[in-house]
């Protein structure tokens, strides 16, 4: 838990990427995995995906706890879908095989299982890279990677301070917590869900004050050291782009242009297997 | 004819959001190579007047300068902070916040990358500057993961790189220990010597800074600068005791036993001051009162038993913990940085879990009783008190565990009362806690513990960040809550004056270990146990030493005892 989200050296290829280049990976997959619904393209890319993840060293439990969040979102997200849009599948495959009767104008068909099960397999072909995004990346690197593809670098550095204080932002979290829980404040699953809501609501003021404090010390630090003097600003962890990160990128733009011409090939972004 | 590189004259300032001047009158002025100390209370505009050296003050903290003030001949105003900040590098004093890069290197490139230097020169300037520091084989840990002491010199590091004529210390003491401590000033003694830059570094600690000498003392109070002198002629004088701010302990006990301090016998260092004078009195005021040293016996309440403690597997913290706390002890839990203080607070408090042994309270074993459960007996309060306040209001917050274990509204009402009152908090009863001062809130937070009447304290670090005076009030307070309420008290602190002070005994941990248990008067005397447990010695035992007293714990707890008796006597405690 204390170490949830946070970057750290596993020595690994993908560790030793440029921050540009993994930030333009992430860009272009997720562009591309937002454009098609070709199954065959999306399982492709998930597939790529877990090999990616293998390789990158980077244990399961680092993301456990994320991934299952995501997961649920993911299942309120299907079945939002299928309340709104019970027939989305049908009119897409322009075919109709029904599988049971629930209940009012709500049938269960295979085309909308299969329709929703490419919208699942979107999320899994993002979620890994995303992921390994955040892990692999060494916040000042991709700081500098922002900068190097055009941010200011004022921006660029607050988002590698917000990434850089998620740690201790959580390390917090627990010690308010236990101080909280310590006054009989029970944050167990022995409460009901709306009383735990509130009393987590209760951790979150003293955090966002020590957050404030922290926040001002900082920005006097970064001042005290001329940060914002010029418009322009160096960095010490930039790396210089290799040849495996010039490999990298032309692959990902083949990947790319492939991926678009499969999508539209058929004239329609949709993968149908059943006509 | 000297150079001066920092000129008040006349010069005033006023917080914009206050009524009064934080600075008023400033006549000062700083020369070339100088090492200058200024020391102050809480509050009395030494930190606002470093502000205005490094620029923050009026940069970042808006309000009103009257008179003039100027830095190596130029006008603060026209350079901006940024300008400044090539000819005054300041190490903050909250050394956690104040870290910009990920690793010690990046840190300490912070300002070079600001000035667009090239990559390949960086590398570089950054290594030579982390040799100066002592960091070389820790440039690429992460700030965090370092211990105080490396911490504070990455700091350092972070603005020597920049080759500044002024290097300004925010209470560069308030965050270590006593033997990292000793260590930071005889390391900024060093660099003061090599790169012949000017230091100015603001502590109230008098007797720590002086441990390496410094050319001049200026001593603030109220916003104005009440003493600007050589360290020998302060110690001689009164201007200490009416400042508030703590003498040396040698210069004290020698006070005690009637001696006479004069700038001549160079009172400043416990090794430059000359006893020849003064050693019959100091041995005679010993021998009159040597004292007995009985164990005091009392009921165990807490009983630690072989505790065990890991957060990561094959990586203990906590090795075997035995000790006992008796009713109404008040006892010291020390050791350096990182030996498992805060661990083992956590571990009483439930927070986290034992891989071995067991915490008995009473002689019951706590070991399956939740947190909620044990907090009813046991209370921690946390060294920020930031980290536990959560209510708007004073009362509420107060009120809060007693709420959420379902009290009724007149047994809340009588109970907050009560607690407020014995904390001397009961005319804010209706404050909003954002108006209160630090001092304040930390009672707040001892209120909020002591209302679910628990057995047992655990304070951590309750002195931390407090000048002399609200040190005393405030041990004061916590020595009448044991004395009038019974209750246990642990503290787990850094300060060997509040061990020494306020506590019958002390644990020493070590590497995870208990390695003494014994009398405050006998572990800071023993060498073996102040090295393992980066303690520092006290400069009594020096004394004592020098005097050819032989039993220096005996002269020790000697001087503790009498120290006591002064204290109750001579000072009327308010609360």
């Amino acid at each position: 838990m204390a170490r949830m989200l946070s970057y750290s050296d596993k020595g690994s290829v993908i560790h030793s990427l440029s921050g540009t280049t993994k930030l333009l990976y992430f860009l272009i997959w997720s562009l591309a995995s937002m454009i098609t619904y070709d199954t065959r393209l999306l399982l492709f890319m998930f597939v790529v995906s877990l090999v990616i993840f293998r390789v990158s060293k980077v244990d399961f439990e680092d993301i456990a706890f994320v991934l299952k969040l995501i997961l649920v979102f993911l299942c309120i997200n299907l079945i939002a879908i299928f309340i709104f849009s019970p027939e989305e599948g049908v009119k897409i495959y322009q075919s109709r095989t029904q599988i049971v009767h629930l209940f009012g104008n709500y049938n269960l068909t295979v085309q909308q299982l299969f329709y929703e099960m490419n919208v699942a397999l979107k999320y899994f072909t993002i979620i890994p890279i995303a992921l390994l995004f955040i892990l692999t990346t060494n916040p000042s690197e991709f700081a500098s990677s922002l900068n190097k593809i055009g941010l200011s670098y004022k921006i660029s550095y607050a988002v590698a301070i917000t990434l850089r204080y998620i740690p201790d932002m959580q390390r917090d979290y627990v010690i308010v917590s236990q101080a909280q829980q310590a006054r009989g404040i029970d944050m167990s699953r022995k409460v009901s869900l709306l009383k735990r809501i509130k009393n987590v609501a209760a951790v979150l003021i003293p955090l966002f004050f020590s957050s404030m404090d922290r926040i001002d010390t900082i920005s006097n630090a970064m001042e005290l050291r001329g940060f914002g003097k010029k418009n322009k600003r160096t960095w010490y962890a930039a790396k210089k782009m290799k040849r495996l990160d010039f490999a990298v990128i032309s692959a990902l733009v083949i990947l790319a242009v492939i991926a678009v011409i499969i999508t539209f090939a058929g004239g329609s972004r949709f993968y149908n297997p059943f006509v | 004819m000297r150079k001066a590189v920092i000129e008040f004259k006349n010069f005033s300032f006023k917080y914009r959001v206050q009524k009064l001047p934080s600075l008023s009158d400033i006549n000062l002025t700083i020369y070339e190579g100088e090492k200058v100390l200024i020391v102050g209370p809480s509050g009395s505009g030494k930190s606002t007047l470093a502000n205005c050296i490094n620029g923050l003050v009026p940069f970042s903290y808006a309000g009103v300068t009257e008179g003039d003030l100027r830095i190596k001949d130029q006008n603060p105003a026209e350079l901006g902070i940024f300008g400044l900040s090539k000819l005054v590098g300041t190490v903050l004093q909250d050394t956690d916040g104040q870290f910009v890069g990920l690793t010690v290197a990046e840190d300490i490139a912070f300002s070079l990358e600001n000035d667009c230097m090239e990559q390949s020169e960086m590398l570089g300037r950054v290594a030579e500057t982390a040799g100066i520091v002592e960091l070389t084989q820790y440039m690429g840990h992460s700030p965090q993961a370092l211990s105080g002491g490396q911490k504070q010199r990455v700091s350092l590091g972070g603005v020597l790189v920049d080759n500044v004529d002024i290097l300004l210390f925010d209470e560069p003491l308030a965050n270590l220990d006593p033997a990292t401590g000793k260590y930071a000033m005889e390391l900024i003694d060093r660099i003061h010597r090599d790169s012949k830059a000017t230091i100015l570094i603001v502590e109230h600690r008098l007797e720590d800074v002086l441990h390496c000498s410094v050319d001049r003392v200026i001593v603030m109070t109220e916003g104005r600068i009440v003493a600007d002198t050589v360290p020998s002629e302060l110690l001689s004088s009164d201007i200490l005791k009416k400042t508030g701010i703590r003498e040396p302990l040698y210069i004290t006990s020698l006070k005690y036993a009637g001696c006479d301090i004069s700038a001549s016998i160079h009172p400043e260092h416990i090794n430059s001051i000359v006893l020849e004078d003064l050693k019959d009195k100091l041995v005679k005021w010993h021998e009159n009162n040597i004292p007995e040293l009985n164990e005091p016996q009392s009921s165990k309440i807490l009983e630690l038993k072989n505790i065990s403690f890991g957060y990561e597997k094959n990586r203990q913290v906590l090795t075997d913990i035995n000790f006992d706390i008796y009713k109404g002890e008040m006892v010291g839990l020390v050791g350096q940085n990182g030996a498992g203080k805060s661990t083992l607070s956590k571990i009483i408090c439930g927070f986290e879990k034992t891989s071995a042994g067991t915490i008995s309270l009473n002689g019951k074993s706590l070991d399956t009783d939740s947190i909620a459960e044990r907090a009813q007996k046991i209370g921690l309060v946390m060294q920020n008190p930031n980290h536990m306040l959560s209510k708007p209001m004073l009362f509420d917050e107060v009120a809060l565990g007693l709420v959420t274990r379902g009290k009724s509204k007149e047994e809340i009402d009588g109970r907050v009362f009560d607690v407020l009152k014995i904390c001397g908090l009961y005319e804010f009863r209706n404050w909003p806690i954002s108006a209160l001062s630090y001092g304040q809130k930390k009672r707040v937070t001892i209120a909020s513990i002591l209302v679910l009447n628990p057995e047992v304290i655990i304070l951590d670090e309750p002195t931390a960040g407090q000048d002399f005076r609200h040190y005393t009030e405030f041990m004061e307070f916590l020595l009448k809550l044991n004395r009038e309420r019974g209750t246990t008290i642990l503290m787990i602190t850094h300060d060997m004056h509040l061990l020494l002070e306020y506590t019958e005994r002390s644990v020493v941990l070590a590497g995870g270990r208990v390695i003494a248990d014994a009398r405050p008067a006998s572990i800071l005397t023993n060498d073996e146990i102040i090295n393992k447990a980066s303690l520092k010695r006290t400069s009594l035992y020096e004394l004592a030493m020098r005097t050819g007293i032989k039993d220096s714990r005996a002269f020790v707890q000697h001087f503790i005892d009498y120290d006591r008796r002064i204290r109750s006597n001579g000072t009327d405690v308010k609360l």
